[in-house]
This record gives structure tokens, sequence and C-alpha cells, in this order.
């Protein structure tokens, strides 16, 4: 490593270590409820749209595919649920005590992981949801079959949320 | 953003694409076919088609129907359909749904200045036009006797003008000038709106690509067949012939030269698509290379459908619904005329 990337990555190993703790918990609990709003939403619009005008031609699709949203929806539970589990280790510090910066950097960390696995199934499901609702307006056998698809899709935001559980688990504040 | 995307696509136009798919499953099947084929009378083909997606749209119309009435109900509703669609759509579905207009405007230009040439009354031309062909100056198309003239009185108005370009420079309209700048005007607007699919990218600029190249090609293939015998001349037809499609270049050089219709064979003979439309052409007496091309088309089309979130099955859509609305007009005709024997000459859709 020549001299200039290691003056670099000195300079930024003291500036994360002069950011407090409480503030990675904090923002890894925002990163994980915000990120997985994001791709909830995102696969409701993709999924919705296509949904409200498939049902114009179509009317019996709707309250089916409502399914679809419902998984899009799932994905911004897992956030919330995250987010409270991550929230109830952020304790404050006994008296003379510091804050560990192990749990601060690993409640960031499983932020991003949890953010962003939600994200991508949001997405992920968005998509199959859409085309699951322009299928079953045009032929009623497919649905079940991409409603499977769809599960699947829906399956990769639990496992964010299962590492993420793994990871802050390891980590209280104080 | 390429309207291809699959995570953007949804946000302007997946709403739009869900209803041309609701459209879709609106085009008749084989089965609503094998009916109508079995109507003794055009009362009972209406009767038919009451029970498919047509509904009753011919019940306000008195008996004895005539084919003409049913193809124009149906093209109303073609055309109703495609404007509760375009006057939905942002950019730059807009514009490309503008596009698919153009080449209904240059036939309609094209048919009044033809019927104005043969004194025909304006207002009654203006009935036979494509009502998606409708433009403003329209009304007011005095008879026009050169190209420049008729660019300076109407076309400068209409978007067809920057295509008008190249005709200005013909002398004057007579017959076989008029199909010059029909054909000029039509090979503009393909370049152009080539050019545009191939800027929107994704699968739009993918399937697109297919389906304009073939119509490329389709139209080099044409002209060149029915130039044979007449005045135009081969630098002439050269320049007609468009700068893209599977048969550009090579072919289309070849083509520019070719002389006569076994000359033409010889030059799509290594175009696998061409070479077998050709052969399936020969091969059927009761078919000729046009039946050929539309079959083709109607495939092409169909396969836009397989894919999501592309402007293509706009234009897919578009090519289908005028293949039905032949269709239905053909099978019409021929129980009108009590003609069985061809009634099957008919291309299914779906």
């Amino acid at each position: 490593m020549d001299v200039l990337t290691e003056n670099a990555v000195n300079a930024t190993m003291e500036g994360t270590t002069e950011i407090d703790p409480y503030m990675w918990a904090g923002v890894g609990t925002a990163v994980t409820i915000g990120i997985s709003v994001l791709g909830a939403a995102w696969g409701i619009f993709i999924t919705g749209s296509s949904l409200v005008g498939a049902a114009i031609r179509a009317p019996r699709i709707q309250s089916k595919n409502l399914i679809s949203v419902i998984f899009c929806e799932a994905v911004a539970i897992y956030g919330v649920i995250m987010a409270i589990i991550m929230q109830t280790k952020i304790v404050d510090a006994t008296e003379g005590a510091e804050p560990s910066f192990f749990a601060g950097y690993g409640l960031f960390a499983t932020g991003l992981t949890v953010g962003f696995a939600n994200l991508f199934c949001g997405l992920c499901v968005g998509v199959t949801g859409s085309s699951c609702a322009l299928a079953d307006a045009q032929n009623p056998a497919l649905f079940v079959k991409i409603l499977i698809v769809e599960i699947f899709g829906s399956a990769l935001g639990l496992f964010g949320v299962i590492i993420g559980i793994i990871m802050a688990g390891k980590c209280t504040l104080a | 953003m390429a309207p291809g995307g699959m995570l953007l696509f949804n946000t302007d136009d997946g709403y739009l694409e869900a209803i041309i798919r609701g459209y879709r499953a609106g085009i008749l099947s084989s089965a609503d076919y094998a009916n109508l084929c079995q109507c003794e009378t055009l009362e009972d083909f209406r009767m038919q088609l009451t029970a498919t997606d047509y509904g009753n749209f011919l019940q306000n119309e008195p008996s004895p129907l005539a084919t003409t009435t049913i193809q124009e109900h149906a093209r109303k509703k073609l055309v109703d359909e495609f404007r509760a669609i375009s006057t939905q759509a942002t950019e730059p579905l807009a514009t490309f749904l503008d596009y698919l207009t153009y080449p209904y405007m240059i036939d309609n230009l094209i048919l009044l200045i033809t019927g104005t040439f043969k004194e025909k009354d304006i207002s009654e031309l203006i009935d036979k036009c494509h009502p998606l062909g409708l433009f403003d100056s329209m009304a007011s198309l005095c008879i026009a006797t050169t190209p420049e003239e008729l660019y300076r009185e109407i076309v400068v108005d209409t978007p067809l003008a920057p295509y008008f370009a190249e005709c200005v420079s013909l002398d004057d309209l007579t017959a076989l000038n008029i199909e010059i700048i029909r054909n000029t005007l039509y090979k503009a607007y393909l370049e152009d709106f080539y050019q545009y699919c191939q800027k929107l990218g994704g699968a739009t600029a993918e399937l697109m690509g297919l389906l304009l190249q073939f119509e490329a090609d389709r139209r080099a293939i044409n002209i060149t067949m029915h130039s044979f015998g007449t005045s135009l001349r081969k630098n002439e037809r050269e320049s007609l012939y468009c700068n893209f499609g599977e048969l550009h270049p090579e072919g289309i050089m070849r083509l520019a030269r070719a002389d006569d219709r076994s000359s033409v064979a010889s030059i799509i003979e290594p175009y696998g698509t061409y070479r077998r439309l050709w052969s399936a052409a020969m091969d059927n007496p009761d078919k000729n290379l046009e039946d050929a091309f539309f079959e083709y088309e109607v495939y092409l089309a169909k396969q836009a459908f397989d894919q999501q979130f592309h402007y293509a099955i706009f234009y897919a859509y578009l090519r289908l619904k005028e293949q039905e609305i032949r269709n239905i007009g053909w099978i019409a005709e021929c129980i009108s005329q009590k003609n069985k024997s061809k009634l099957n000459k008919y291309i299914v859709v779906f």
C-alpha cells in the first residue's frame, strides 16, 4: 500500500471512530426501515399500475392479485420488525462506561443488510406481481404458477431479516 | 432512462400497457373465426360478432348491411381504443403513438391529392380518410399543381413536413409522381421512426427494430416487384428504399438493379426469412407474396406480446387489429357474394 492510500485509510478510520456509536446505530435503524419501505413502495407501484390497467378488461383479477401487493407490503413490515428489534439494542450507557463501537458498527451493518435485502426483494416481487396480474388477466390458469415464483421472490427478504436478527443479537450498546 | 427498463417503465406506462393487453384479449380467436365462417348471411354475421368483443357495435345499422359498413365500424372501434390510450399517454410514449398515426396521414394526403386531381368533392374525400390520420389543414386543401405548392399550403403545418423535403424537387403532380411522393414520404417516415425507436433503447428498440426492418424490406421488395413495366427509372427506384433493414445494404443494392421477378427471387435467396416467404407464396396457388408478408407480420407482432415493459406492443396491437379488420372484411365479402370456396384466405391472429 503506498503512502497516499495509507494516509487516506488512516484518515477514514479516524473519521469513523470520531462518529458516536449511537449515531451508527441510529443511522442503521433508519436505513433498515427507510430502504425497506422504498422497496415495498416501488414494488407496489410496479404491480399496482399493471393491476389497475389489467383489471379494466378483466375485473375478476382485482381481489386475487391484491396478494401481490400484500407480498410487497410484507417487505415494509420486515423493515418495521427489524427497526423495532434494533431500537431495543440502543440503550443509554451506564454511568462512566463507554458505548460499544462494536455494537454501533454492528447495528449499522444490520441496517444495510436488511434494508438492501428488502429493497431488492420488493423490486423482484413488484416485477413478478405485475407480470402475474397481466398473465392472470389473459389466462386464469397462469395465476397460481406465477404466484409460486412470487413466493420464492418474497422469501429473499426473509433471508435478510434472519441474518439481520442474528447480527443485531450480538450488538447491545453499553 | 429507456422505456424498456423493468424498474421504471410502469411509472408512466404500466397502466396503458396493461390496458392494451386487455384489448388484446378482445382480438378474435380461431374459434370466433370458425363461427363467423359458418354464417350464411350478413345478418348471421352480425349476430355472431355480437358474441365477440365487438358486442353490438352494429346494432343501429339498418339492414341490409354492407361489408364496408362492417369494416368502417370495426375501424371506428379500433380508433376509439387508440384514442383512449393516446390521450392518457405521457412522453415519450405520446410521441411514439404519434408516430403510429403518420402512415395514415400519408395515405390520407395522397388520397386527397389523387381525389382532387379527378375533381372529386373534397368533403366526400375526407369521409373516406382514415380517422387516425386526420389533420387540420385537410379541409383547406385547394388544388395544388406542384409538390412545392402542396408543401407550402398544406404539408408545412403537419408533422409530415420534414419528410417532404425530398419531394419538393419534383416538377409537377402526375400519377407517377404521386406514387413517388407517397413512397418517399413513407421511406423518410420509416427511417425517422426507426431512429427514434433505436434511441429509446431497451426491449422497445429490439422489438421495434425487428418489426420496422421487416416493414422496410417488405416495401423494398414490393416497390421492386411493382416497378417492372412502369416508367420508374432504376435510380429513382433506388432512392425509395430505406437505409436500414435485413436486406440493407447488399440486398438493397442488388434489388436496385433487378430487372424481373426471377432476379428478385435470386436476390432474396440468401435471406432465410424472405426465401421461406417467397417459396411459401410460390408453392401455394391461393396465396400471393403479399399474403405471405401479412402472415409474417402477424407472427412478428404476436412476438411483441411475449415481452413486458416496452412500447412495441402498441405498434403490434395496431398491426394485429388492422389484420383483423381485413379478415372481417374478407369473410363478410365472401359471405355476401356467396363465394365460400375462398373463405379460408384469412389469417388467424391468436
